[in-house]
């Protein structure tokens, strides 16, 4: 399915932008500009309206993104557990940076806030499914599954 | 030892959540059955009496809300259920739906029936993908039933933002747009979603509403506090022996959450501070343990129940160093919508990050304190207001942790 025939299923749906980009970023990782510009034809708002909408929220990148977007938790109970030894470990595994992607297009690390598995902190998401109890010496064997 | 009161978890790893039938088999929909019988007059006094406060923060008097949106005249009103859940250490009303998603779609179903209305909606934030496939199979099972009559319910997802959980910034949200909040009055019973009179009620709070309508007022309000009365879901994290949720009667102490069911403190060190209510609330000295967990007795000691959300750190933890971590977090989330929030947020997390860089004077705390009285009555909604708590309280109950990192 292409992005037009996505927005076009989300077009009836009353404020359905939101959910027409979960669904396009669901395909694509990302929403590239033209995605926007359509979206804001689609659903008769100002393609300003449509960009404000794109870049307020955490969730949607208007960046490309690699296929796996690793996401780390940094709010205070994960942050006291050893998120930060997690960034390392992370970093360090995929030879970037925060908010990097790698070359190969496969991974993407960005911070995130609290995701509301707190029972098992430090807590990351790979794609939007949780990982709980993350420790450095957890994060190749993480990764490799990926691929 | 207190025990555990299970009310809004009365089903939790009981039944199968994705199998209506054995919901109805433990009662469930006998209330939203009873409820129908009533006069919506009736059914909103009854919940009034109660005495049931909203468990999203703000403690309001969920009948009350009720009335206004009832008396509200309108030829479509709207009943939506709070589930953002951005609150830091805050994981409750996901258990809530991932264990008993038919008791939340009844305490909705409840609430339409009393303000009149038949489309609901669940804004579930972004981050809970598999609760919003198990809230969809809820619904569809539910509508198969038949048991939700003409009352429909959408889910909807938020996608990252702390703000959306904001009730104002939610209905914008919904309507497809940038989740900022509006300014109150008019509040959402009288002026809500597609500007129609709306409930917003948090998930903990209509989980409540079946088991209140089935045993009566009288019996919830008896049960904990009297000035709020019930059960809260607690989440204890950080530096604990437990972490993991409890469901307690609101007359519980701290000590009795963080001792009792939380184990103690981990790792045989000894307390220093607790923040309850998720990374809004106000960090608690030990002075302050034997007061119990309901709205009031909180905001006596000046903090706050907020979400329940429990965080504990202990003797070896450096609470400047948390606390700059928080003030990143409101830096993060602010909206930007007014001034005193955007750029307070920003100048706060500056501050602090100096003073924990080993860079700060004692004129930065001086601006600390001031920063935060201005952000705490001049910022448009509850996220700025807030914002300043965890500082200012650091500093008022732990101003030699800020002293010592002074240069
Ligand atoms: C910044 C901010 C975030 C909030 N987040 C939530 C939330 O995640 N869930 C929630 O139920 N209420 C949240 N609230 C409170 C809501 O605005 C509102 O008071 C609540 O949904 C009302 O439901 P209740 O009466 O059942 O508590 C938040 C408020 C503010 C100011
Ligand atoms: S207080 Fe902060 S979050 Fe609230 S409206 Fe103002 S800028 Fe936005
Ligand atoms: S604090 Fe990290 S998942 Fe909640």
């Amino acid at each position: 399915m292409n992005y037009q025939e996505i927005l076009a299923q989300y077009a009836d749906k009353p404020g359905g932008m939101i959910e027409a980009f979960h669904a396009i970023q669901e395909k694509l990782n990302y929403l590239p500009q033209e995605v926007i510009i359509e979206a804001a034809r689609v659903f008769d708002k100002p393609v300003a309206q449509a960009f404000g909408v794109a870049t307020f929220y955490s969730m949607f990148s208007t960046q490309p993104r690699g296929k796996y977007v690793i996401r780390i938790c940094e709010s205070a109970p994960c942050h006291v557990a050893g998120a930060a030894e997690v960034v390392a470990a992370l970093e360090q595994e995929l030879g970037i940076s925060m908010g990097e992607s790698t070359a190969d297009g496969l991974f993407t690390l960005e911070f995130t806030e609290c995701v509301g598995q707190c029972q098992a902190t430090p807590v990351i998401t790979i794609n939007g499914a949780p990982y709980l109890d993350v420790t450095p010496a957890r994060v190749a064997g993480i990764i490799m599954a990926c691929k | 030892m207190a025990e555990e009161m299970r009310i809004v978890l009365r089903n939790y790893g009981k039944i199968d959540p994705l199998n209506i039938d054995e919901y109805i088999a433990a009662g469930g929909y006998g209330a939203l059955n009873k409820a129908r019988g009533m006069s919506p007059m009736d059914l909103i006094g009854e919940v009034k009496a109660s005495n049931l406060r909203g468990r999203g923060g703000a403690g309001f008097n969920c009948g009350m809300k009720w009335n206004f949106a009832c008396q509200a005249p309108a030829d479509q009103k709207y009943v939506i259920c709070n589930a953002d859940e951005g609150e830091p250490g805050t994981y409750k009303d996901r258990l809530i739906m991932e264990g008993d998603p038919q008791s939340l779609l009844e305490g909705m179903a409840i609430c339409a029936y009393a303000i009149g209305a038949t489309q609901g909606y669940i804004y579930c934030r972004g981050e809970y993908p598999s609760v919003v496939k198990t809230l969809n199979a809820a619904i569809a099972q539910a509508k198969e039933k038949g048991v939700l009559g003409d009352f429909s319910i959408e889910v909807r997802m938020g996608a990252g933002a702390y703000v959306c959980g904001e009730e104002t910034a939610l209905i914008e949200s919904i309507e497809g747009k940038r989740g900022e909040p509006r300014i109150k009055p008019p509040f959402p019973p009288v002026i809500g979603l597609w500007y129609k009179p709306t409930i917003v009620n948090n998930v903990e709070t209509f989980a409540n509403i079946p088991a209140i309508v089935e045993k009566g007022a009288a019996w919830y309000a008896g049960i904990g506090t009297p000035t709020y009365p019930g059960t809260k879901i607690v989440t204890l994290t950080g530096d604990v022996v437990n972490k993991t949720f409890f469901e307690v009667t609101t007359d519980t102490t701290i000590q009795e959450v963080i001792f009792g069911f939380g184990g103690g403190i981990s790792g045989g060190k000894a307390f220093k501070a607790v923040q309850i209510g998720g990374t809004s609330g106000a960090f608690i000295p030990a002075a302050h343990l034997d007061t119990p967990i309901g709205f009031d007795a909180m905001s006596s000691i000046g903090a706050s129940l907020g979400s329940g959300a429990v965080f504990v750190l202990d003797e070896s933890r450096d609470i400047v160093d948390v606390t700059a971590r928080i003030a990143r977090f409101f830096a993060h989330e602010s909206c930007g919508k007014c001034a005193p929030c955007r750029e307070g947020t920003m100048r706060m997390h500056d501050l602090m990050d100096k003073i924990n860089a080993g860079q700060g004077q004692t004129a930065d705390i001086a601006l600390l304190n001031k920063l935060g009285r201005v952000m705490s009555y001049s910022c448009l909604c509850g996220l700025g207001q807030a914002a300043p708590a965890p500082v200012l309280t650091a500093i008022e109950h732990f101003s030699a942790d800020y002293d010592a990192k002074l240069a």
